[in-house]
């Protein structure tokens, strides 16, 4: 048991618990904080994979930005002495199910892949950050995706702002 | 040495959690919050990818800042409409957002 | 005396292998030994800062501050801890017990984990992280989520309001701050803090990019929640915000993270503009520069003090204008400036280099001032003339 196998475990069994307490918890802002106890663990499992950078991205945009977007939102949408309801559907066992089946099938799937045990290369000398950088920036690499993404988040912008904003003036 | 099965199968478990969520939970946020467990699976499985092949080739880490930035339009986006239906129908739990007769 | 850390390090490593300790175990348990000396001298530095604290706010106010317990009232933080410690430790009714004892601790371990990339010299530092920069960004937004656990567990809505403005501050101002920190990067080429220190043995950059550096010190206080900007936990304000319900020792926690976190950033200003450990005679004995480091960290959380004592508070609703209406396009502008005139400078040699970019700086503050100027007449116009002092403060 190398230290890295006993820190991908220890992230794993944070990701797993965190994440059936998310879907299981029923205090909205307690799901929220579970969240981000997963979004963690991912980090974790990206700095295990020598993805430093996005290791770091992923707390700055998802905790920093998303789980913090994601506590207002449940914050701005509780309706006090009514959450007593069940919180699950009625068929909730039935899409437990199925789940289960297609994580079963998953894994069969991907273990009657050759490469399904791999042992990783060595990383060697590669500077993956400038890699990176270069790859985002290059027209023969993914620059295209990269300025599409930008474009995506704009249109989020002003379409998350118009839909939110309060046009009651206007209805009257 | 870490099998990239461990990884597959932690992807795939994540994956599972979060379509469960999806399908079971009432209020919409949560259904949003179990929609990010997803994407969070699905950046694992890309990033374990491209680790254990050619690392040399960027692909696995440039779709998984595309996934960040995918990600966050859909939250942005999905939470500002929760909110404005919140102002409609002052309910967030999906079966309560109806206008049908039947 | 070339590489102190290194040749401990080196001793106890052959002192642990020769008692049979496995290698990789010894190496974790040498970097856990390193990590408690630095978190140790981290906090140690933090009680010297109370005192620091409150005698300069003495001395700025034209009093004397604490001088009762020990030489220039060397020892009060001792006293201060003390008193903390005894306090009674409340939990307010229907308080979230969990989260509510977390956050003062989330507080505190996002600013200790800054410590981590700090290079106090050339051979002193942590660790040598190369997308350091982006590392202090992602240590920031987890202090942004103690705070929001701090309002939402204390079951109080003067908690929750405050803590909802803060954390509206500090995702506000973390845009100017993000597009600053790129500036060192792009000069350097590289994101790691002690390549940056390591590029300014010959100039430093707050002589290549000013406006970068004053725009990073605004942003920076608007960062801590400090004045100008403490409209979120001031006492007159909001009740203090969402530190009400937090007494005793873990409102200590808080405390001294928030000096602590303001020592940092000064700490970060003289990383970024003014050279960090570099000074004269370090390339001989790198040793000296944790002097230069600690004496121009300093000065750095000296001008953040000076700031706070001397300026009103600003409202929240001038904050977020100033940051989304001004200091955003003004940082993406200086973004923007830099990237060109680097590309274009960067073949010449250094006086022509630093020349350049200073001009360049210039021009682009004036041509700022010169905009803000036809702004606040046109304002002046529109509006009264008794209300002529409005609109200097909103422009």
């Amino acid at each position: 048991m190398t230290a890295l196998q006993i820190i991908f475990l220890l992230a794993a069994a944070v990701i797993l618990i965190s994440a059936v307490m998310v879907t299981a918890t029923r205090n909205m802002v307690h799901a929220a904080l579970w969240l981000i106890a997963t979004l963690f663990g991912v980090a974790v499992i990206f700095a295990v994979l020598e993805a430093g950078f996005l290791a770091v991205v992923q707390v700055v945009v998802y905790i920093g930005a998303i789980a913090i977007m994601f506590i207002f939102a449940v914050m701005l949408t509780r309706r006090e002495m009514l959450d007593k309801g069940p919180q699950m559907n009625k068929r909730a066992w039935l899409a437990g199910i199925l789940c289960v089946v297609i994580f079963a099938s998953l894994i069969y799937m991907l273990s009657s892949w050759v490469g399904f045990n791999q042992i990783p290369l060595l990383v060697g000398n590669a500077d993956t950050l400038t890699l990176l950088g270069q790859s985002l920036l290059l027209p023969s690499a993914y620059l295209l995706p990269f300025e599409v993404a930008s474009v995506l988040l704009l249109a989020a912008l002003v379409g998350a702002v118009y839909v939110a904003s309060n046009r009651k003036q206007e209805e009257k | 040495m870490i099998p990239l099965s461990w990884f597959l199968i932690l992807s795939a478990a994540l994956f599972s959690i979060g379509l469960f969520g999806v399908m079971a939970r009432k209020n919409a946020v949560a259904i949003l919050l179990s929609v990010e467990l997803m994407l969070n699976a699905v950046n694992i499985n890309l990033v374990a990818f491209w680790r254990y092949g050619n690392i040399v080739n960027m692909a696995g880490q440039v779709f998984a800042i595309i996934v960040f930035a995918v990600a966050a339009a859909e939250v942005a986006v999905g939470l500002a409409l929760v909110i404005s239906v919140y102002r409609r129908f002052n309910t967030v739990v999906a079966d309560e957002i109806d206008l049908m007769k039947w | 005396m070339q590489d102190p850390i290194g040749n401990l390090y080196n001793w106890l490593m052959g002192w642990l292998v020769s008692w049979g300790v496995d290698q990789a175990i010894s190496n974790i348990l040498l970097s856990l030994v390193g990590i408690v000396i630095l978190v140790t001298i981290a906090m140690v530095l933090d009680v010297f800062l109370v005192w620091i604290e409150r005698k300069v706010v003495a001395r700025f106010q034209d009093r004397l501050g604490p001088n009762r317990i020990g030489p220039w009232g060397i020892f009060q933080p001792f006293a201060d801890i003390i008193k903390l410690l005894i306090k009674e430790d409340t939990t307010p009714n229907g308080a979230d017990v969990f989260v509510f004892n977390l956050a003062p601790i989330l507080s505190l371990a996002s600013v200790l984990l800054l410590w981590a990339v700090l290079p106090i010299a050339e051979v002193v530092f942590g660790v040598d992280l190369n997308v350091a920069l982006l590392y202090i960004v992602a240590a920031g937004a987890i202090g942004t989520l103690s705070v929001i656990m701090a309002g939402w567990s204390s079951n109080n809505k003067f908690a929750l309001v405050g803590a909802y403005r803060m954390v509206a501050n500090m995702i506000s101002y973390e845009i100017p701050m993000v597009v600053i920190l790129l500036i060192p990067a792009i000069l350097t080429g590289s994101m790691s803090m002690l390549t940056i220190s390591q590029s300014q043995e010959q100039y430093w950059f707050v002589l290549v990019v000013p406006l970068a550096a004053l725009v990073f010190l605004i942003s920076a206080i608007a960062e801590l929640g400090r004045s100008p900007f403490d409209l979120n936990e001031g006492e007159s304000e909001i009740v203090s915000g969402f530190h009400i319900e937090y007494s005793g020792m873990k409102f200590g926690l808080f405390y001294a993270g928030e000096l602590l976190h303001a020592f940092t950033f000064g700490a970060f200003i003289s990383i970024l503009f003014f050279g960090g450990y570099n000074g004269p005679g370090v390339t001989q004995m790198p040793v000296l520069g944790v002097f230069y480091f600690f004496i121009k960290a300093m000065i750095g959380y000296w001008i953040i003090m000076w700031v706070k004592y001397t300026v009103p508070r600003i409202r929240i609703d001038h904050m977020l204008y100033f940051n989304w209406k001004f200091l955003v396009p003004f940082s993406i502008s200086i973004l923007v400036m830099t990237a060109v005139m680097h590309k274009s400078l960067s073949g010449y040699e250094t006086p022509v280099y630093v020349g350049g970019m200073l001009a360049a700086n210039l021009v682009l503050g004036w041509i700022t001032i010169e905009i803000l100027r036809a702004q606040a007449r046109k304002q002046r116009k529109m509006d009264d003339p008794n209300s002529r002092v409005v609109a200097e403060l909103t422009h």
